[in-house]
């Protein structure tokens, strides 16, 4: 028998596979679990899509290392959509109708999401979006572990109200983020008998603010609200230490240091913004201590981790809890599991999936910018997404497949 | 009284921000008809530059006025030589070139810096003004706008180096035949057009911040500015077109958004090239600079 030289390397080398693979046979028994991303991992929201790959991956690793789902081993498919929203439906539709995707867990921006949560919808593709967002998204297909403006804005409001004063001016992203975020804003400040000022949007691409500095001053408000998105738009907080407004008028940002904007700033530029979040690098918990030596076991550089990684770490967490109580990744049984109040401990704290919304209840701290540190002032266990809660309800309506936006 | 002088500020500042930016673009294009949709990236590149020497130590103000310009200008000088050379006179091509070379450059940035925003730190403190707090590196952005242009002007109109470039403008053929190899010309155009965008990019860095896609931003303001300004003269053109632009685009911000300034700013433009094909300087301005 003549054996050539790739029969011999392909015996030899399955049984060098099966040899490594004998400790984790468990995993032989049927086909991988398949868990699809779309985020950005290249051009202009790389610096959020990045750290949330490298999140994927070591969720995904780590739960292969415990053992897997199921006795079956997970499988990320993960797609750069490359800051591109026409990417977005490309490779949604592709992991829901190629790939045939078990859950996906991705979208960054509330564009991309809307771009694709309906694709995933119809193909009966379970979906979970792990970012903070506008609130008000009511699908039984979809699962949201990011903040609402419940529970990140208005403990910026309330707090701002309180130690500076009603009158405040509100700067936001003109696109869905910052227009719905906007009337959430204007809802809080009015219901604590607040004034808003005056309300701004900004396209993603203005990098030049002093026309909207001087009107702030006219306007002289006791605060000012950001909820500004992006590269350009960061030249706002930049023109704005540098005419000396930082020293005069408080301001507070629903997105600051989502993006590590805190690490961009120098201290005399960053320091005093008020910000709330579900993390903070700073916590000093068991949980996010173990977590980030574990980042920095598997990446090395730990400077990046944002709210936006720790959630889409817990997001995959959340639905690894979920396949666990399911028992099986078939479809209603996963939503029934969902729907019965998981709840696992991530780096940020107990994240409580909401049966009727299927939004999280999370721990928020509120934070100053310190050094280019996010240091927290004060934190509130568990405050549920009440914004969303008070329009969606999927136990009654699981057929409701709609955006609520809050009515002024 | 005090919020008439801040919106009076502004525009002065909107005015020398269009014309800064321009400056490169006008030099490139009014003096050679050559379209360089890379014009941005140069801005960028001159930026980028700044933060670079920055970080290693260099002092800031020399880094932006000096180090920036001469990098970029040698960028220019090198695409000149290995692209531009070869497509005078073929417009299409050369944007098309050029296109790919910002993208090109964008990449580069991308690798060496990261795509996320960074920063230059602003090296001129704010000031108070009536009731209003100002930035004080604003100012300098309007000093510096006012001493490039007479700069340029002077070295256009009473310089040896001057005569020749506005020889080569007005008939290559003719300054050629006197004995000025157009080429040279058009060589050492280009390089000066890039450093002057480098320049602009080292000054506006502290303001604006940096990202590698950032030149976009700027292209389409320049391009607006020095096509409606005219190829008949540049400086002049360029100059009226930035005042213009910067003093209806800031007041309409001023009295809406910014979203609706940019949208004036954009219609202006449609409606006084339908007026004025050749363009400002080409109605009015024919013997001026």
């Amino acid at each position: 028998m003549r054996v050539s030289r790739r029969d011999f390397l392909g015996a030899t080398g399955a049984l060098a596979v099966t040899g490594s693979l004998g400790a984790v046979s468990a995993f032989a028994q049927g086909k991988d679990i398949l868990l699809g991303s779309v985020l950005d991992n290249s051009g202009n929201l790389d610096i959020y899509g990045k750290p949330m790959v490298m999140a994927t991956t070591l969720a995904v690793e780590e739960l292969n290392a415990a053992g897997g789902l199921l006795g079956r081993k997970i499988k990320a498919i993960q797609y750069d959509t490359q800051s591109d929203i026409a990417l977005y439906t490309k490779f949604a539709q592709q992991l829901a109708r190629t790939d045939k995707v078990d859950v996906v867990h991705g979208g960054i921006t509330s564009a991309s999401r809307e771009a694709i949560r309906q694709t995933f919808k119809r193909a009966n593709t379970l979906y979970f979006y792990n970012v903070l967002y506008e609130g008000g998204v009511c699908d039984r297909n979809c699962v949201v572990t990011g903040t609402t403006p419940a529970q990140a804005v208005e403990p910026i409001v309330d707090y701002a109200m309180k130690k500076w004063g009603n009158k405040v001016v509100v700067l936001a992203a003109d696109y869905n983020y910052g227009q719905i975020t906007a009337k959430w804003l204007q809802y809080y400040i009015k219901e604590r008998k607040g004034t808003v000022a005056s309300t701004d949007f900004f396209p993603l691409d203005v990098a030049d603010f002093g026309s909207t500095i001087a009107k702030i001053q006219q306007a002289n408000p006791n605060f000012v609200v950001a909820a500004l998105v992006g590269g350009a738009h960061m030249a706002f907080f930049r023109q704005w230490a540098a005419s000396g407004m930082n020293k005069k008028i408080p301001l507070t940002s629903t997105t600051f240091g989502v993006g590590n904007e805190h690490l961009a700033l120098s201290p005399a530029e960053g320091d005093g913004i008020v910000i709330a979040g579900n993390y903070s690098q700073e916590a000093q918990s068991p949980a996010n201590l173990e977590f980030l030596a574990r980042w920095k076991k598997r990446f090395g550089d730990t400077k990046i981790v944002h709210e936006i990684a720790v959630s889409q770490y817990q997001g995959i967490y959340a639905w690894a809890a979920a396949v666990k109580k399911a028992g099986s990744l078939e479809r209603e049984a996963m939503l029934k599991a969902v729907e019965s109040g998981i709840s696992i401990e991530g780096p940020a704290g107990t994240v409580t999936i909401d049966p009727k919304t299927h939004h999280a209840a999370l721990d928020i701290h509120l934070m100053e910018v310190k050094n280019q540190k996010l240091t927290i002032i004060n934190t509130v266990k568990q405050r549920p997404p009440a914004d969303t809660a008070q329009y969606c309800d999927l136990i009654k309506n699981p057929n409701d497949n709609k955006q609520y936006e809050v009515k002024i | 009284m005090d919020y008439a002088a801040v919106v009076i500020l502004e525009i002065l500042y909107m005015i020398s921000f269009i014309a800064l930016v321009s400056a490169g673009l006008a030099v490139v294009f009014g003096m050679m008809r050559v379209i360089n949709l890379a014009h941005g990236e140069f801005v960028m590149l001159g930026g980028y530059t700044t933060l670079a020497c920055q970080r290693a130590g260099i002092d800031l103000w020399f880094s932006m006025l000096v180090i920036a310009p001469i990098v970029v200008g040698l960028v220019g000088l090198i695409v000149e030589r290995l692209v531009i050379r070869f497509l005078y006179g073929r417009m299409i091509d050369t944007m098309l070139a050029t296109w790919g070379l910002s993208l090109l450059l964008i990449g580069i940035v991308t690798l060496i810096f990261g795509s996320s925003a960074v920063n230059v730190p602003t090296p001129i403190p704010g000031y108070q003004l009536g009731a209003y707090q100002m930035g004080g590196y604003n100012l300098f952005i309007i000093g510096v706008t006012i001493a490039l242009y007479i700069g340029m002007w002077l070295v256009l109109r009473y310089t040896r180096l001057g005569l020749i470039a506005r020889g080569a403008m007005q008939s290559a053929d003719v300054a050629s035949s006197l004995g000025y190899n157009p080429r040279t010309v058009y060589m050492v155009t280009f390089t000066i057009g890039a450093a002057l965008s480098g320049f602009a990019g080292g000054v506006l860095a502290p303001l604006t911040g940096l990202l590698p896609a950032s030149g976009g931003g700027y292209i389409a303001q320049s391009f607006i500015a020095v096509i409606t300004g005219g190829s008949g003269a540049v400086i002049s053109g360029t100059l009226t077109s930035s005042v213009l632009f910067g003093t209806i685009s800031q007041i309409v911000s001023f009295a809406s958004g910014p979203v609706l300034g940019d949208i004036v700013m954009l219609a202006l433009a449609i409606v006084l090239l339908r007026l004025m094909p050749t363009g400002i300087s080409g109605r009015f301005l024919r013997n001026s600079q």
